[in-house]
Protein backbone atom coordinates (compact mmCIF):
# COMPACT_ATOMS: atom_id res chain seq x y z
CA UNK A 1 0.00 0.00 0.00
CA UNK A 2 1.01 3.55 -0.97
CA UNK A 3 2.80 5.95 1.85
CA UNK A 4 3.28 9.42 0.86
CA UNK A 5 6.70 9.53 1.49
CA UNK A 6 7.69 7.09 -0.83
CA UNK A 7 5.73 8.15 -3.74
CA UNK A 8 7.23 9.40 -6.86
CA UNK A 9 5.98 11.57 -10.24
CA UNK A 10 5.58 8.80 -12.36
CA UNK A 11 5.12 5.66 -10.78
CA UNK A 12 2.38 3.54 -12.46
CA UNK A 13 -0.92 2.43 -10.52
CA UNK A 14 -1.37 -1.25 -11.07
CA UNK A 15 -3.42 -2.12 -14.14
CA UNK A 16 -7.08 -3.59 -14.52
CA UNK A 17 -7.75 -5.87 -17.27
CA UNK A 18 -11.69 -6.15 -18.41
CA UNK A 19 -13.91 -7.68 -20.47
CA UNK A 20 -16.98 -6.86 -19.21
CA UNK A 21 -19.60 -9.22 -21.14
CA UNK A 22 -23.74 -8.32 -21.20
CA UNK A 23 -24.39 -9.95 -18.51
CA UNK A 24 -21.53 -7.90 -16.54
CA UNK A 25 -23.48 -5.06 -17.92
CA UNK A 26 -26.47 -5.89 -16.60
CA UNK A 27 -25.14 -6.25 -13.24
CA UNK A 28 -23.68 -2.54 -13.44
CA UNK A 29 -27.34 -1.67 -14.10
CA UNK A 30 -28.26 -2.87 -11.37
CA UNK A 31 -25.95 -1.30 -9.23
CA UNK A 32 -25.76 1.81 -10.18
CA UNK A 33 -29.74 2.23 -11.39
CA UNK A 34 -28.42 3.16 -15.44
CA UNK A 35 -31.01 0.86 -17.43
CA UNK A 36 -30.66 2.35 -20.34
CA UNK A 37 -31.10 -0.10 -23.05
CA UNK A 38 -27.79 1.14 -24.95
CA UNK A 39 -26.25 -1.27 -22.22
CA UNK A 40 -28.17 -4.70 -22.56
CA UNK A 41 -31.11 -4.24 -25.00
CA UNK A 42 -29.62 -5.92 -28.62
CA UNK A 43 -32.64 -5.09 -30.60
CA UNK A 44 -32.30 -1.69 -29.13
CA UNK A 45 -32.36 1.41 -32.24
CA UNK A 46 -28.84 2.58 -31.42
CA UNK A 47 -27.04 -0.42 -30.55
CA UNK A 48 -28.43 -2.05 -33.58
CA UNK A 49 -26.80 0.98 -35.39
CA UNK A 50 -23.47 0.73 -33.16
CA UNK A 51 -23.68 -2.67 -33.65
CA UNK A 52 -23.79 -4.38 -30.36
CA UNK A 53 -24.66 -3.32 -26.75
CA UNK A 54 -21.34 -0.70 -25.20
CA UNK A 55 -20.07 -0.53 -22.17
CA UNK A 56 -21.47 2.19 -20.04
CA UNK A 57 -19.36 5.50 -20.03
CA UNK A 58 -19.82 5.86 -15.98
CA UNK A 59 -18.79 2.24 -15.96
CA UNK A 60 -15.48 2.73 -16.86
CA UNK A 61 -15.09 5.95 -15.15
CA UNK A 62 -16.03 3.58 -12.09
CA UNK A 63 -13.46 1.44 -13.18
CA UNK A 64 -11.17 4.19 -13.03
CA UNK A 65 -12.09 4.54 -9.49
CA UNK A 66 -11.20 1.09 -8.77
CA UNK A 67 -8.02 1.27 -10.09
CA UNK A 68 -7.37 3.88 -7.51
CA UNK A 69 -9.15 2.73 -4.48
CA UNK A 70 -7.36 -0.68 -5.32
CA UNK A 71 -3.98 1.17 -5.33
CA UNK A 72 -4.86 3.22 -1.96
CA UNK A 73 -6.40 0.06 -0.33
CA UNK A 74 -6.87 1.13 3.30
CA UNK A 75 -4.12 3.76 3.64
CA UNK A 76 -6.17 6.79 2.73
CA UNK A 77 -9.25 7.56 0.47
CA UNK A 78 -10.48 8.54 -3.15
CA UNK A 79 -10.88 12.60 -3.27
CA UNK A 80 -12.37 13.03 -6.56
CA UNK A 81 -12.45 10.97 -10.14
CA UNK A 82 -13.33 12.77 -13.20
CA UNK A 83 -13.00 11.89 -16.93
CA UNK A 84 -14.35 12.08 -20.30
CA UNK A 85 -15.68 10.03 -22.53
CA UNK A 86 -13.72 9.86 -26.24
CA UNK A 87 -14.79 6.38 -27.24
CA UNK A 88 -17.28 3.83 -26.82
CA UNK A 89 -16.14 0.24 -26.57
CA UNK A 90 -18.35 -2.62 -27.31
CA UNK A 91 -19.93 -5.32 -24.65
CA UNK A 92 -17.05 -8.11 -24.14
CA UNK A 93 -14.31 -6.42 -25.99
CA UNK A 94 -11.24 -6.62 -23.73
CA UNK A 95 -9.46 -3.29 -22.49
CA UNK A 96 -7.50 -1.66 -19.47
CA UNK A 97 -7.83 0.78 -16.88
CA UNK A 98 -4.77 2.41 -15.78
CA UNK A 99 -3.38 5.02 -14.02
CA UNK A 100 0.05 7.13 -13.34
CA UNK A 101 1.08 9.58 -10.09
CA UNK A 102 1.55 12.72 -11.75
CA UNK A 103 2.58 15.40 -8.66
CA UNK A 104 2.07 15.19 -4.76
CA UNK A 105 1.17 18.14 -2.34
CA UNK A 106 0.17 18.75 0.53
CA UNK A 107 -3.48 21.42 1.15
CA UNK A 108 -5.13 22.28 4.15
CA UNK A 109 -3.35 19.41 6.43
CA UNK A 110 -3.75 16.96 4.10
CA UNK A 111 -1.39 14.27 2.24
CA UNK A 112 -2.94 14.74 -1.47
CA UNK A 113 -1.73 12.50 -4.62
CA UNK A 114 -2.71 13.85 -8.07
CA UNK A 115 -3.06 10.82 -11.03
CA UNK A 116 -3.80 10.56 -14.05
CA UNK A 117 -6.16 7.48 -15.02
CA UNK A 118 -7.64 6.54 -18.53
CA UNK A 119 -9.01 3.45 -20.26
CA UNK A 120 -7.44 2.07 -23.12
CA UNK A 121 -8.94 -0.90 -26.07
CA UNK A 122 -6.85 -3.36 -28.20
CA UNK A 123 -5.77 -0.37 -30.07
CA UNK A 124 -4.47 1.78 -28.03
CA UNK A 125 -6.70 4.20 -27.87
CA UNK A 126 -7.35 6.33 -24.70
CA UNK A 127 -10.99 6.01 -24.47
CA UNK A 128 -11.53 7.23 -21.27
CA UNK A 129 -9.13 10.08 -20.07
CA UNK A 130 -9.34 11.09 -16.90
CA UNK A 131 -7.65 12.36 -13.45
CA UNK A 132 -8.12 11.11 -9.78
CA UNK A 133 -6.72 12.96 -6.45
CA UNK A 134 -6.12 10.56 -3.95
CA UNK A 135 -5.76 11.44 0.04
CA UNK A 136 -3.46 9.44 2.46
CA UNK A 137 -3.20 9.09 5.78
CA UNK A 138 0.62 8.76 5.97
CA UNK B 1 -28.48 15.39 -35.93
CA UNK B 2 -29.78 19.20 -36.36
CA UNK B 3 -28.41 22.04 -38.58
CA UNK B 4 -29.20 24.52 -36.86
CA UNK B 5 -29.85 25.10 -33.29
CA UNK B 6 -29.80 28.13 -30.98
CA UNK B 7 -30.36 28.72 -27.06
CA UNK B 8 -33.38 30.17 -26.73
CA UNK B 9 -34.00 32.79 -23.56
CA UNK B 10 -36.76 29.63 -21.99
CA UNK B 11 -33.24 27.26 -22.18
CA UNK B 12 -30.87 30.04 -20.47
CA UNK B 13 -33.61 30.91 -17.52
CA UNK B 14 -33.45 27.11 -16.84
CA UNK B 15 -29.04 27.26 -15.53
CA UNK B 16 -29.05 27.95 -11.75
CA UNK B 17 -32.06 26.88 -10.43
CA UNK B 18 -31.76 24.77 -7.75
CA UNK B 19 -34.11 21.29 -7.79
CA UNK B 20 -35.82 20.28 -4.79
CA UNK B 21 -33.94 17.95 -2.63
CA UNK B 22 -34.55 14.02 -3.16
CA UNK B 23 -33.34 11.08 -1.03
CA UNK B 24 -30.77 9.43 -1.51
CA UNK B 25 -29.20 6.30 0.56
CA UNK B 26 -26.58 4.47 0.21
CA UNK B 27 -26.94 0.56 2.24
CA UNK B 28 -24.79 -2.57 2.93
CA UNK B 29 -26.80 -4.17 0.07
CA UNK B 30 -26.57 -1.26 -2.26
CA UNK B 31 -22.73 -1.27 -1.71
CA UNK B 32 -22.27 -4.55 -2.71
CA UNK B 33 -24.60 -4.25 -6.06
CA UNK B 34 -22.41 -1.59 -6.83
CA UNK B 35 -19.35 -3.18 -6.12
CA UNK B 36 -20.55 -6.08 -8.11
CA UNK B 37 -21.34 -4.28 -11.23
CA UNK B 38 -18.43 -2.64 -11.32
CA UNK B 39 -16.00 -6.05 -10.58
CA UNK B 40 -14.29 -5.18 -6.84
CA UNK B 41 -12.90 -8.84 -5.75
CA UNK B 42 -12.13 -6.34 -2.56
CA UNK B 43 -14.17 -8.73 0.17
CA UNK B 44 -13.88 -5.15 2.26
CA UNK B 45 -17.28 -4.10 0.25
CA UNK B 46 -18.92 -7.38 0.57
CA UNK B 47 -18.25 -8.64 3.70
CA UNK B 48 -19.00 -6.55 7.34
CA UNK B 49 -16.05 -8.79 9.08
CA UNK B 50 -13.40 -8.08 6.43
CA UNK B 51 -14.57 -4.01 6.26
CA UNK B 52 -13.87 -3.97 10.10
CA UNK B 53 -10.81 -5.96 10.29
CA UNK B 54 -9.84 -3.31 7.66
CA UNK B 55 -10.77 -0.29 10.11
CA UNK B 56 -14.36 0.27 8.41
CA UNK B 57 -17.29 0.49 11.11
CA UNK B 58 -19.82 0.00 7.80
CA UNK B 59 -19.14 -1.18 4.11
CA UNK B 60 -17.26 2.03 2.57
CA UNK B 61 -18.87 3.17 -0.61
CA UNK B 62 -16.43 2.13 -3.59
CA UNK B 63 -15.62 5.97 -5.73
CA UNK B 64 -18.16 6.41 -8.46
CA UNK B 65 -20.79 5.23 -6.54
CA UNK B 66 -23.53 8.22 -5.89
CA UNK B 67 -25.55 6.05 -3.73
CA UNK B 68 -29.38 5.23 -4.48
CA UNK B 69 -32.50 7.46 -5.21
CA UNK B 70 -35.20 6.75 -3.35
CA UNK B 71 -37.28 4.67 -6.11
CA UNK B 72 -41.21 5.65 -5.70
CA UNK B 73 -43.34 4.44 -8.85
CA UNK B 74 -44.45 7.61 -10.91
CA UNK B 75 -41.70 10.31 -9.56
CA UNK B 76 -38.92 8.03 -10.59
CA UNK B 77 -37.23 8.04 -13.92
CA UNK B 78 -37.79 4.48 -15.24
CA UNK B 79 -34.82 4.15 -17.21
CA UNK B 80 -31.90 6.15 -14.97
CA UNK B 81 -34.00 5.48 -11.78
CA UNK B 82 -33.03 9.33 -10.38
CA UNK B 83 -36.26 11.37 -9.79
CA UNK B 84 -38.24 13.30 -12.50
CA UNK B 85 -39.74 16.70 -12.48
CA UNK B 86 -38.05 17.81 -9.32
CA UNK B 87 -36.35 20.74 -10.97
CA UNK B 88 -35.71 22.95 -14.35
CA UNK B 89 -35.41 20.85 -17.63
CA UNK B 90 -34.17 22.29 -21.41
CA UNK B 91 -36.58 21.52 -24.05
CA UNK B 92 -34.52 21.46 -26.80
CA UNK B 93 -36.12 18.58 -28.94
CA UNK B 94 -33.14 17.03 -29.78
CA UNK B 95 -33.32 13.45 -29.78
CA UNK B 96 -29.35 11.54 -29.49
CA UNK B 97 -27.86 11.53 -26.11
CA UNK B 98 -23.92 11.02 -25.21
CA UNK B 99 -22.70 11.34 -21.75
CA UNK B 100 -19.78 13.53 -21.95
CA UNK B 101 -17.92 13.26 -18.99
CA UNK B 102 -18.34 13.21 -15.32
CA UNK B 103 -16.96 14.45 -11.92
CA UNK B 104 -16.94 13.54 -8.58
CA UNK B 105 -15.45 15.27 -5.68
CA UNK B 106 -15.91 13.89 -2.02
CA UNK B 107 -15.07 15.93 1.14
CA UNK B 108 -15.21 12.17 2.83
CA UNK B 109 -15.78 9.25 2.28
CA UNK B 110 -19.27 7.35 2.07
CA UNK B 111 -20.14 4.46 3.46
CA UNK B 112 -23.22 1.77 3.71
CA UNK B 113 -25.82 3.77 6.78
CA UNK B 114 -25.24 7.21 5.05
CA UNK B 115 -29.11 9.26 4.38
CA UNK B 116 -28.36 11.81 1.99
CA UNK B 117 -30.46 14.32 -0.36
CA UNK B 118 -29.46 15.65 -3.60
CA UNK B 119 -29.94 18.50 -5.79
CA UNK B 120 -29.37 19.42 -9.04
CA UNK B 121 -28.86 22.36 -11.18
CA UNK B 122 -27.91 23.14 -15.03
CA UNK B 123 -24.42 24.94 -14.77
CA UNK B 124 -24.27 25.87 -18.30
CA UNK B 125 -25.90 25.31 -21.74
CA UNK B 126 -23.13 25.58 -24.94
CA UNK B 127 -23.99 25.35 -28.60
CA UNK B 128 -21.08 23.35 -29.69
CA UNK B 129 -20.79 21.83 -33.69
CA UNK B 130 -19.13 18.46 -34.97
CA UNK B 131 -18.42 17.00 -38.13
CA UNK B 132 -20.46 13.87 -37.38
CA UNK B 133 -23.44 14.97 -35.11
CA UNK B 134 -24.03 18.81 -36.68
CA UNK B 135 -25.10 21.09 -34.04
CA UNK B 136 -25.13 19.65 -30.12
CA UNK B 137 -26.27 21.04 -26.84
CA UNK B 138 -23.93 20.42 -24.25
CA UNK B 139 -25.42 20.73 -20.86
CA UNK B 140 -22.85 20.64 -17.77
CA UNK B 141 -25.13 19.70 -14.79
CA UNK B 142 -24.21 19.18 -11.30
CA UNK B 143 -25.64 17.85 -7.76
CA UNK B 144 -24.69 18.26 -4.67
CA UNK B 145 -24.96 16.15 -1.79
CA UNK B 146 -26.19 16.67 1.80
CA UNK B 147 -26.22 14.65 5.08
CA UNK B 148 -29.72 14.60 5.49
CA UNK B 149 -28.90 15.07 9.57
CA UNK B 150 -26.67 17.93 9.06
CA UNK B 151 -27.43 19.21 5.96
CA UNK B 152 -23.49 19.04 5.10
CA UNK B 153 -22.05 18.69 1.95
CA UNK B 154 -20.44 15.05 1.17
CA UNK B 155 -20.14 15.07 -2.06
CA UNK B 156 -20.53 17.05 -5.45
CA UNK B 157 -20.67 15.56 -8.90
CA UNK B 158 -20.65 17.72 -12.74
CA UNK B 159 -21.78 15.60 -15.89
CA UNK B 160 -21.83 16.63 -19.34
CA UNK B 161 -24.61 15.72 -21.49
CA UNK B 162 -24.38 15.94 -25.42
CA UNK B 163 -27.76 16.10 -27.05
CA UNK B 164 -27.94 16.14 -30.91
Amino acid sequence: MPNFADITVGDPLPTLTKAPNRAQLVLYCAGSGDFNPLHWDQSFEQARQIGDNIVHGRMKWSTLGQVVADWVGDSGWVKSVSCQYRGMDMQGAEWQAKGVVTAKREENGLKLVDVDVWTENADGQKTTPGKAVVVLND
Amino acid sequence: MAAEFELTDEMRAAVGVESEPWPVEITSTSVRAFARGVGYTDPKYYDDAAAAAAGYDALPAPPCYLGTPVWIPGKSDPTFSGPRNTGPSVRHGLRGLLDGGTEVVYERPLKAGDKLFMTSKIADLEVKESKGLGKMLVVTSEQTFTEQDSGEVVMRTFAQAIYY
